[in-house]
């Protein structure tokens, strides 16, 4: 039995990575496109400021070097070989490998992503199992409006309102970036790091809160209108009991697979926020790429952005499939 | 019991109005708000948010609600026309995202087995990258601007409201009054409009009015960044990446004032579309 499953585990898997296969080929392919017909000039985009000082033979140079003057197949060939080969290209704000500014960033945003995904999670289940528990009471309706509110919250406004607080009248927390300035690379402490990923994390826990809340005292009342948990009500079972035996593992999974699948909010959120707070993670290289015209890099972003996404989508899934037996049954029937 | 049940019903309909008509006049009251700020941002003239350096970094007072800026600039004019010109964006984008997943959504349930799959890839597709990026790399392909921000928003919002659409149609149908309709000879084109559409209308104008408070937050955020509106437009986005410059300096009112309005007109529009929602749905308007 247990033979079995792995294997139809495997095959799922298996699965999902073909169609990943094929949504990755068609978003690099897309994108590649969109990127191809933007009105940005790439050579004029990397020569930037020296505009004066190159000469339109020195700009044919540098079309012919880079390939640009070729047809769009053969420089979509051309990416796509140098993609699976693990190039992602060099680029042209930071003037080194994509790869490397990416990984670089990534640790940076997956900190921050990570601390704001753990705290929203967190409070944001126990907000909706007290909401739930407490249906319609004052507290359930304070909840209630605080998630409805923070739905409609533009996340880069709750930064401000942050930095406005936080940072500029109480002076509690530095204003921005994401290591104190004129201190060398060496000497900067965990502490400053922490110290600097506080207000965005606290930010994108403050508004990711909503969904997860809502969700859960969705499920959770549910949960609590069954038959079963009107006889454990019968037999005298109530308040934190009552949730622990009956509700807590009913309503855990949705929450548990809603953070993963929402992922990609999380990226979108991190975008702002580090914009908001010029912290240098991935969201904040997405933005100067597109602004500054930096076609590899906003590549390259697109692409671990998707994979990024995908792995959360994936483990939702898989979550479902391996902890709940229901989901089971009804793909062999 | 029941005599203290009634105690009850009384002390709750204290203005002698169940729910429902609650309901109805808070959308009617959030709909007026709306009407008004889109009109009277369209009113008003430019010479209000003229340069005056006489009245440069002045806090929020009498004469100026919201207060001015390092141009003088009047922060009350500026913000009410940068929100109906969000909600002008918004509204283009949000009627084309709706048309796309109308059709999308309409054809995956109607034209067989391979444009259904098509159409689902199509939505894995776009919901497999994050929004955001999405309407970065869209808006750089435009080069930013107007043209670029919402054409970016038609092209990410629907997907999710498509999944219903089809789910809908594929209810509707399989029901069996359709299926007499068909046997009776009626054509393809007859059964769509006389069946399957009027019962779609619902759901449409829902998912329009839901996916509206999206489409003028990502606006609002992509113009934030710098990828959207132009610098000379007065959109929120824009007054409020201006802001940020000025925060350290104390001055809060630029940032907290026109947030709050866009987060309140963000609001209205939410309640209108879940109220909307229960109203029309026979089961769900009574609870």
């Amino acid at each position: 039995m247990r033979k079995n499953v792995g294997r139809k585990i495997g095959i799922f898997l298996l699965l999902k990575g073909l169609r990943m296969l094929t949504l990755l080929v068609a978003i690099c392919f897309i994108s590649f496109l969109l990127v191809k017909n933007s009105p940005i000039d790439p050579i004029q985009a990397y020569i930037g400021a020296d505009m004066l000082k190159v000469g339109p033979e020195q700009r044919e140079k540098i079309a012919e070097y880079w390939g640009v003057d070729q047809p769009v197949m053969v420089q979509f060939l051309n990416w796509g070989s140098a993609l699976l080969a693990g190039d992602l290209g060099t680029s042209m704000i930071f003037r080194r490998p994509v790869a490397d500014v990416i990984g670089e960033r990534f640790i940076n945003s997956l900190v921050l992503m990570l601390t704001a995904w753990v705290l929203s999670g967190v409070i944001g289940f126990v907000m909706g199992v007290v909401s739930a528990m407490k249906k319609d009471t004052w507290i359930d309706r304070i909840i209630k409006w605080y998630c409805y509110t923070l739905a409609s919250t533009p996340t880069f406004w709750m930064g401000l309102l942050m930095l406005i607080v936080f940072a500029v009248w109480l002076g509690w927390f530095p204003i921005g970036l994401g290591v104190p300035v004129g201190v060398l690379a060496e000497d900067v402490t965990i502490a400053n790091r922490i110290e600097h990923l506080i207000l965005p994390a606290v930010t994108l826990s403050i508004i990711g809160v909503a969904n997860v809340a809502l969700h859960t005292r969705q499920k959770l009342v549910e949960v609590l209108a069954s038959d079963y948990v009107l006889f454990a009500r019968a037999r005298g079972e109530r308040g934190f009991t009552l949730f622990w035996r009956h509700g807590l593992r009913n309503v855990a999974l949705p929450a548990i697979t809603l953070q993963f699948a929402a992922f990609s909010e999380l990226f979108g959120g991190a975008v702002l926020a580090e914009q908001v707070f010029s912290y240098p993670g991935l969201g904040q290289a997405t933005v100067e790429a597109g602004l500054r015209g930096d076609v590899p890099l906003l590549l390259g972003l697109v692409i671990f952005s998707t994979f990024f996404v995908f792995a959360g989508n994936l483990i939702a899934d898989l979550i479902y499939y391996v902890v709940d037996p229901r989901t089971r049954e009804s793909r062999m029937l | 019991m029941i005599p203290s049940l009634k105690v009850r019903n009384k002390e709750e309909s204290r203005f002698f109005l169940n729910r429902r008509q609650r309901k109805f006049i808070t959308s009617i009251l959030s709909a007026i708000l709306l009407v008004t700020v889109v009109v009277v941002g369209v009113l008003l003239d430019e010479e209000r948010i003229a340069t005056n350096l006489i009245t440069r970094n002045l806090a929020p007072s009498l004469d100026h609600p919201f207060g001015t800026d390092w141009l003088g600039r009047d922060m009350f004019a500026r913000t009410i026309m940068g929100l109906s010109l969000s909600v002008g964006v918004g509204l283009i984008g949000a009627i084309g995202s709706t048309s796309i997943a109308l059709i999308l959504g309409m054809a995956a349930a109607t034209m067989g087995k391979v444009a259904d799959r098509l159409i689902s890839w199509l939505i894995d597709l776009f919901l497999s990258v994050p929004h955001l990026v999405t309407l970065i790399l869209i808006a750089f392909t435009f080069g930013g601007g107007f043209k670029g921000i919402v054409i970016g928003l038609m092209l990410t919002h629907w997907p999710s409201l498509a999944r219903v659409i089809r789910a809908e149609v594929m209810q509707i149908r399989s029901a069996e009054y359709v299926q007499i309709s068909r046997q009776m000879g009626k054509s393809k084109w007859w059964i769509a409009v006389h069946h399957i559409l009027p019962h779609l209308t619902p759901q449409i104008l829902i998912g329009f009015m839901l996916m509206f408070p999206h489409v003028i937050l990502h606006e609002s955020a992509v113009t934030f960044i710098g990828l959207g509106l132009s610098p000379h437009e007065p959109a929120i986005g824009i007054i409020l990446s201006e802001s940020m410059k000025y925060l350290s300096a104390g001055m809060w009112w630029l940032a907290f004032f026109p947030g709050l309005c866009l987060l309140l007109i963000v609001q209205a529009f939410d309640r209108i579309g879940e109220n909307f929602r229960l109203l029309m749905d026979p089961t769900k308007s009574n609870d």
